[in-house]
């Protein structure tokens, strides 16, 4: 694995564009910056195409003969498929708003991270082929022929993407860049191009349901540790069921929550947070994933591990769903959800049985996320909370950028946030809400083996943190998605060292008071509390 | 494919040196991987974290959380640091012939 440099170094980003046009410079696969291919035998357990043995250091990618042919007959299928895209590739008119929005840009310098040079590279070959000025006019037209270096140019900029959508927040046009990587992606996956940090978990998901590859008996024996701790901390012992019919409720957290550190932490509160309240709710071995990698594949993909969510449902009799702390798992619920596996006609509108809140916003999804249904909570005055258990920390919320971007949960977790905690300091305006920075490990590309571009992509963010941290004493980043739980805390370990990560309900189950607790002395994570009767001392 | 040589035999491994087939894995290709990780020799204390991991493995099919690596080796997750300076996640599970976990991890 590539060493990673000292970060006074990666801060040495050269803004300058290299000399050559941007056509004729190749790619420079540096290692740090790029991800290892899909595993032959994941690609096979999904029935993917063109499954081997190849690294994208290789001269030779060990294409199909006809690579060419498939690639543009792909395309052509999908601009008359995706209205979007026919129009993402017309409209662009340069004006350059996007370029500079870009946390992969901003971390790395590189031009061809800018939206609109990286929505170029799909839509140079798209005007070659597909537009009468493209044919007649070629390079003047700005079109180029498709070439393997092309296709090697996609592979590395669509897999250093992250799909977050914040240039497409300040487009004019609204043209949305992660819909072009999303559409790229599914070009590539055509001839075998994809990365094993996608394609092993979508395989994953596919046989065992989530994207670990956890059994059934290894769920159960995970959710048990969580409630034995949760049982050593507060006194209170939580009996879970999984599987059971009649249940109100089939509740899905993404499952690197039941699997890493501070993951866990929050699922705990969220366990501690539905016992308290006597939430009729089952867990499913068979649905044990919100995440959905598929996004990061293809729209076939997607929908086809999606599929499991309302398959359970209707098995098991409830009347809607409960989604954890998951973000990309937001996207493909409120964008596709409804159409794709849909319509849940055997499922009801979500109202909460605790407060009646009826969710009338998801009544066509019939899911709803748990930061709605805390906040819910809290307002209605249903749960008792004590903020000064979280006094160790000062707080400030990432967020992350699907539930944000794309489902608008901006006030919900901030509410929360206010209720179980003190100390709660917000970043900077423009990187937060609608505006936020991408953790920069998402859409799949959170893997060790990029960590140079990881810690590039994830600067501007960081950067934010500092600020806070700096200003503040900030020593808390809060966020609602499991993969910014599991690349925020090297990017913070890297740029701005003593500031811990952690899921909005590890706070609020720190604060909760429970019916029969024993007197808290150690938050989720074992650490001494400090209480105002402390102080009092 | 990159392999590891031990005791004059290849090994398969992934690009960052997980063996491929748990049936390879012995002792001798155990202290192989272990001195990629810093680590230079096994002992017995190594030896109880890798074969929790193992046998973890063989009955789950996965790798244990970490937290429970914790609870059930009776290690601290500093003296775990200390075994493995690479960490539970990476240069233990490497050691101990478990392949590289991915996803929201």
């Amino acid at each position: 694995m590539a060493k990673l440099p000292k970060p006074d170094q990666l801060l040495n980003i050269d803004f300058r564009p290299p000399k050559t046009g941007w056509t004729e410079t190749p790619v420079d696969f540096r290692p740090g910056t790029w991800l290892y291919p899909g595993k032959p035998e994941s690609l096979q357990t999904v029935g993917l195409p063109n499954p081997r043995q190849w690294s994208p250091e290789d001269e030779d990618w060990k294409l199909p003969e006809n690579w060419k042919e498939i690639i543009l007959e792909g395309l052509r299928e999908r601009l008359g498929k995706f209205r979007s895209l026919q129009l993402f590739m017309d409209t662009c008119v340069r004006c350059g708003a996007c370029a500079d929005k870009c946390h992969f840009f901003l971390g790395s310098g590189d031009p061809k991270n800018m939206p609109v040079l990286r929505a170029e590279l799909l839509r140079s070959v798209y005007r070659k082929d597909f537009t009468t000025a493209g044919k007649i006019f070629g390079k003047i037209a700005g079109a180029r022929d498709l070439t393997v270096d092309v296709l090697k140019e996609w592979f590395y900029y669509f897999f250093q993407c992250t799909e977050c959508r914040r240039c497409s927040v300040f487009c004019p046009y609204g043209i949305d860049t992660a819909e072009i990587t999303m559409i790229a992606r599914e070009l590539l996956n055509l001839v075998g191009l994809n990365i094993d940090w996608i394609v092993t978990p979508v395989a994953n998901c596919y046989m065992k349901g989530n994207h670990l590859g956890i059994q059934p008996h290894g769920l159960v024996d995970s959710f048990e540790m969580l409630t034995d701790d949760i049982a050593d901390i507060t006194g209170v012992q939580i009996e879970l069921s999984f599987n059971r019919k009649g249940a109100e409720v089939l509740y899905i957290p993404p499952s690197g929550d039941v699997f890493a550190n501070p993951g866990t932490f929050s699922l705990m509160g969220q366990l501690m947070l539905l016992h308290e309240i006597g939430l009729d709710y089952t867990l499913s071995t068979y649905a044990s994933e919100g995440g959905n990698f598929g996004l990061f594949t293809s729209h076939e993909m997607m929908k086809r591990l999606n599929a499991k969510m309302y398959a359970e449902a209707k098995r098991l009799g409830v009347k809607w769903i409960l989604g954890g702390e998951c973000g990309h798992m937001w996207r493909v619920i409120n964008q596709y959800m409804d159409t794709m596996n849909g319509p849940a006609d055997f499922l009801e509108v979500p109202v909460s049985p605790i407060t009646g809140t009826r969710f009338d916003h998801a009544k066509s999804t019939k899911m709803i996320h748990i930061t709605e249904f805390t906040a819910d909570l809290i307002k209605n005055d249903k749960i008792k909370l004590d903020p000064s258990r979280n006094d160790n920390y000062k707080v400030t919320f990432h967020d992350s950028c699907n539930p944000s971007r794309a489902m608008g949960l901006l006030e919900e977790p901030r509410y929360i946030l206010q209720k179980v905690c003190n100390n709660f300091y917000e970043m900077p305006e423009e990187t937060i809400r609608e505006k936020t920075f991408c953790c920069g490990g998402g859409a799949g590309l959170g893997a060790d083996e990029n960590m140079e571009m990881r810690m590039r992509g994830g600067f501007p963010r960081a950067n934010a943190v500092r600020y806070v941290h700096e200003k503040h004493g900030v020593n808390m980043l809060s966020c609602i998605c499991a993969i910014d739980r599991a690349v925020l805390p090297p990017l913070m370990h890297y740029w701005v060292p003593n500031v811990d990560v952690c899921g909005v309900h590890e706070l609020v189950g720190n604060a909760l008071v429970m019916k029969g607790e024993k007197k808290r002395e150690e938050n989720l994570r074992f650490e001494p509390i400090r209480t105002e009767e402390d102080e009092d001392v | 494919m990159p392999f590891i040589e031990v005791n004059g035999k290849q090994i398969e491994t992934d690009e960052d040196g997980f063996i491929v087939n748990l049936e390879d894995w012995n002792e001798d290709v155990a202290l192989a991987l272990a001195k990629t990780e810093q680590v230079e020799e096994l002992t017995e204390d190594h030896w109880k974290v890798v074969n929790y991991l193992k046998d973890y493995y063989k009955e789950y099919g996965i790798a244990p959380m970490v937290r429970k690596v914790v609870k059930q080796t009776g290690f601290s997750l500093k003296e775990i640091y200390e075994l493995f300076p690479t960490g539970p996640a990476k240069g233990a599970c490497k050691i101990a012939g478990l392949p590289k976990p991915t996803g929201c991890v």
